[in-house]
């Protein structure tokens, strides 16, 4: 198991970059507003920018998070993020050039089928998380979308890919978790509870797993 | 739709540039907000009307919406109206001769450009704007400046007489910062002052607002020359100075952080005597401007010698990836090559939702032969995409209707047998198609016009419109009744068929007909759009695997949780080879809308869960 290795290479004083990538619908963009509101809440200078066009039809949606001293520009420049979520291993690999070398890499590896694949346009990549493997990052890989529907909700992806990153910030864990819970005070205990299982179930489950595509 | 919570103002806020807007409205005292909503800039007056002290409304279409707003000032209050950039097309016949009477109550227009086209027809400079209407433009460039820049513009327009564009782009809109607001103020309201000479502007008396209008101009420049929001910041690295507005401002920074910048706030009219001196403390002067050369015309006009759009991308953003080869040439640097190939990976295109009321139409639409199909600006636009391909042009709001009339009326011989239909969601048809279908049914035309009512403006998100019978608020309200309203734009009541998109027999019964009558016909869809409180969800369906026989019928559908399973290549009897795609159903997002059980012949498509389970899972 890695430990938290990556967090400590993140230098406080610099810019912290931090991909969110998926489908719309998935949760993308509230996954990175959670971790914007953590950073903020340390005192960080915080932008968030997505990339949504038509977000709710189905299509990429790209999420930037950058927190720091002061962050100018709020989009992450192509080899410039230390981490990246992803909801899903394609659009992962579609982004995996935004990346650092050695960043660490989350991906929920429940594919989503697009019509145009369905249609046989398109292929979908035979086994995206060993060509995400080549690469020089650090990839965690794990069924997200199972186990949320698992616990009850599919929306659960959301905390538990933010639980998959929570030990590889240059931040306490708990901020995040804070951060998150925090959302869902308002709709009531028993859901707040629910995303409080999913958070610490995505800690667990990624850190378990390896840099090894097994897919 | 989830209304969202007014702020507390003692905070750091982490808001987006369009609650930025929104926030400054209410801390101006702006007391009368309208909008249609249209993307990156619907979320503004959504968070307006949240603030119980302001009057808020979706209006029907932009230049309604700015019209409201115009009437607020002259009856004394400060007023703002938003739209997306192509909704000033729309509004400009208002705000042309509305510069000549000016402003009472400060009014604002603010103006959002989706630079990049994220979800727009085109990319348009709303900047141009400033110059045709000889109004000023503010430009922020970040949530923070959106937040000041707005609650300055009020003051401006008062002090000025004359409407303020704040022109914001995606990258303003969507981009979450950090937010300190300063205090409110309470603006008071003045009364409505008769001033005919001033408000009606017949030739006699506009005549006379024009030279009024050039001489405002040149106090305004005088304004923008000293302007504290157009400030230079001095740099280490004098080899290349940089002009920038909007998000081009801190692309610029981040890229090149030593070299001097002339940050335009306050960017028409501009500043050229500023720039000029600015220029000659540098090198070289790049002018970045998204996206027309509009500033680096009138700085060449002016003798200023620079670089612009000779060396930077005329479309799209000007992100710090963009600048830097284009900069790193003009500076002599060997250019870094950052680019790293791009897996070959499948396009991910925007689609129609699972169950959405408009996969029925597109699936008739794509096997009904013979067709010119005009098509129109929302969610339905899909249409165009796989697996329908069913929309043979998409122009403007409302364009469907008139494109289809003009298309009937222009054909030729060849096409003569051709049918030739209109396709328009219900938000559209009230914002400009009405006036088409009133042109086609007077003007005797020949086109079968559907109307997909699903009682919101779906691709922004659902908004409410006259066809959901709720405000912005959601509170009741009239709701409008197309049958009759077509009617009285001349459709034969007979003409006209109210139909269940659901149910493809008699989608296509009603169809069929009325593309043979060569007369204006209208079909109305009744569903709800899914993504509204409206729609319920039915239990999930799934694909009994042992009667699926792979014909990919059900994939014409479209929708996303139909996946195929496995595919195979069978050689039929006549000798001919044919692809069988088998599938399946993602029963977790399946919502049971039964269309698509419509197009499977040996009925594979089955309940998911026999109804006892469904029971369990309710109690439990």
């Amino acid at each position: 198991m890695r430990s938290h290795g990556n967090a400590d290479a993140i230098n406080p004083d610099t810019v912290t970059n931090i991909l969110v990538v998926g489908i719309g619908g998935q949760g993308v963009m509230t996954a990175a507003d959670v971790l914007a509101q953590a950073a903020l809440a340390l005192g960080y200078d915080v932008k968030k920018t997505e990339v949504a066009g038509m977000a709710q039809r189905g299509g990429v949606v790209t999420s930037h998070v950058r927190f720091g001293k002061k962050v100018l520009s709020p989009a992450i420049r192509p080899g410039d993020a230390d981490m990246m979520i992803g909801f899903e291993p394609a659009e992962a690999l579609r982004w995996h050039t935004h990346m650092k070398p050695g960043a660490v890499v989350m991906v929920n590896d429940y594919p989503i089928i697009p019509p145009v694949v369905s249609i046989g346009l398109y292929d979908y990549p035979e086994n995206p998380l060993s060509q995400l493997a080549d690469s020089l990052i650090e990839l965690h890989h794990f069924n997200a979308g199972e186990a949320a529907i698992e616990l009850g909700d599919r929306r659960l992806v959301n905390s538990i890919m933010l639980g998959a990153i929570a030990d590889h910030l240059p931040f306490p864990p708990e901020t995040l978790e804070q951060a998150l819970l925090t959302r869902f005070q308002r709709k009531g205990e028993a859901l707040t509870e629910l995303n409080r299982q999913a958070f610490s179930l995505g800690r667990k489950a990624f850190s378990q797993r390896d840099s090894v595509a097994t897919a | 739709m989830n209304a969202p919570q007014p702020i507390r103002q003692d905070q750091r806020q982490f808001i987006s540039g369009n609650e930025a807007v929104a926030l400054a409205a209410r801390d101006a005292g702006c007391t009368v907000a309208s909008a249609y909503p249209g993307t990156p800039s619907t979320e503004i007056l959504e968070f307006i009307a949240a603030y119980p002290e302001i009057y808020t409304e979706w209006s029907i279409n932009e230049k309604v919406s700015l019209e409201v707003a115009i009437g607020a000032s002259l009856a004394g209050s400060r007023a703002l109206c938003a739209m997306k950039h192509v909704g000033v097309n729309v509004a400009s016949d208002a705000l042309m001769t509305q510069t000549l009477i000016g402003a009472v109550g400060g009014l604002v227009l603010v103006v959002a450009d989706d630079v990049g086209l994220s979800s727009s027809q085109n990319e348009q400079d709303s900047r141009y704007w400033g110059r045709f209407a000889h109004i000023p433009v503010l430009e922020p460039a970040d949530a923070q400046e959106a937040y000041e820049m707005t609650r300055l513009a009020f003051g401006l327009s008062e002090q000025y007489d004359v409407p303020v564009m704040v022109r914001l782009t995606t990258r303003i809109c969507h981009v979450k910062g950090v937010v300190v607001c300063s205090p409110a103020e309470t603006y008071q309201r003045k009364n409505f002052t008769k001033d005919p000479a001033r408000y009606v502007m017949v030739p006699g008396n506009a005549r006379k607002r024009i030279p009024l209008m050039m001489a405002r101009d040149l106090t305004l420049k005088e304004v923008s020359e000293t302007h504290p929001l157009n400030r230079i910041e001095t740099g280490r690295d004098n080899s290349i100075g940089f002009v920038a507005s909007g998000a081009a401002y801190f692309h610029v920074k981040e890229a090149y952080p030593e070299a001097p910048v002339l940050k335009l706030g306050f960017s028409h009219p501009a500043p050229i005597e500023k720039i000029r001196q600015f220029s000659a403390t540098v090198d070289k002067l790049v002018i970045v401007e998204e996206v027309e050369p509009l500033l680096e015309t009138e700085l060449r006009a002016a003798g200023i010698s620079l670089y612009g759009k000779d060396i930077l991308p005329r479309i799209g953003e000007l992100s710090p990836q963009v600048l830097a080869p284009c900069i790193d040439k003009l500076s002599g640097k060997p250019c870094e090559d950052k680019q790293i190939a791009t897996e070959e990976l499948f396009p991910r295109p925007p689609t129609l939702c699972v169950a959405c009321p408009h996969l029925g139409i597109y699936y008739c639409l794509s096997h009904i032969k013979n067709t010119i199909i005009a098509g129109d600006i929302g969610c339905y636009t899909l249409g165009a995409g796989h697996p329908w391909n069913a929309l043979d042009t998409t122009i403007s709001m409302g364009a469907s209707l008139s494109v289809a009339q003009g298309i009937d009326k222009g054909r030729s011989e060849a096409d003569q047998n051709k049918n030739v239909l209109a396709v328009i969601g219900d938000s559209t048809f009230m914002h400009m198609g009405m006036q088409g279908l009133l042109d086609i049914t007077y003007n005797k035309g020949n086109v079968t016009v559907l109307l997909l009512d699903n009682r919101a403006v779906g691709m922004t998100g659902g908004q409410n419109a006259p066809s959901s019978g709720l405000n912005i608020h959601g509170e009741p309200t009239l709701q409008i009744d197309f049958r009759k309203l077509c009617e009285a734009l001349g459709v034969k009541p007979e003409r006209i068929h109210e139909v269940n998109p659901y149910e493809l027999p008699t989608l296509f019964k009603a169809l069929r007909e009325e593309v043979k009558i060569k007369e204006p016909s209208v079909i109305i869809t009744n569903q709800p759009c899914v993504l509204t409180e409206r729609y319920s969800k039915l239990p999930p369906l799934k694909v009994d695997e042992d009667k699926c026989t792979g014909c990919s019928n059900c994939l014409d559908v479209g929708c996303p949780a139909i996946l195929v399973s496995r595919r195979e290549t069978v050689i039929k009897p006549n000798g001919r080879e044919k692809e069988l795609s088998f599938v399946n159903i993602d029963t977790a997002a399946c919502t049971g809308c039964n269309l698509c059980t419509n197009t499977c012949a040996p009925d594979a498509i089955v309940a998911a869960f026999n109804i006892d389970k469904i029971n369990a899972v309710e109690v439990k």
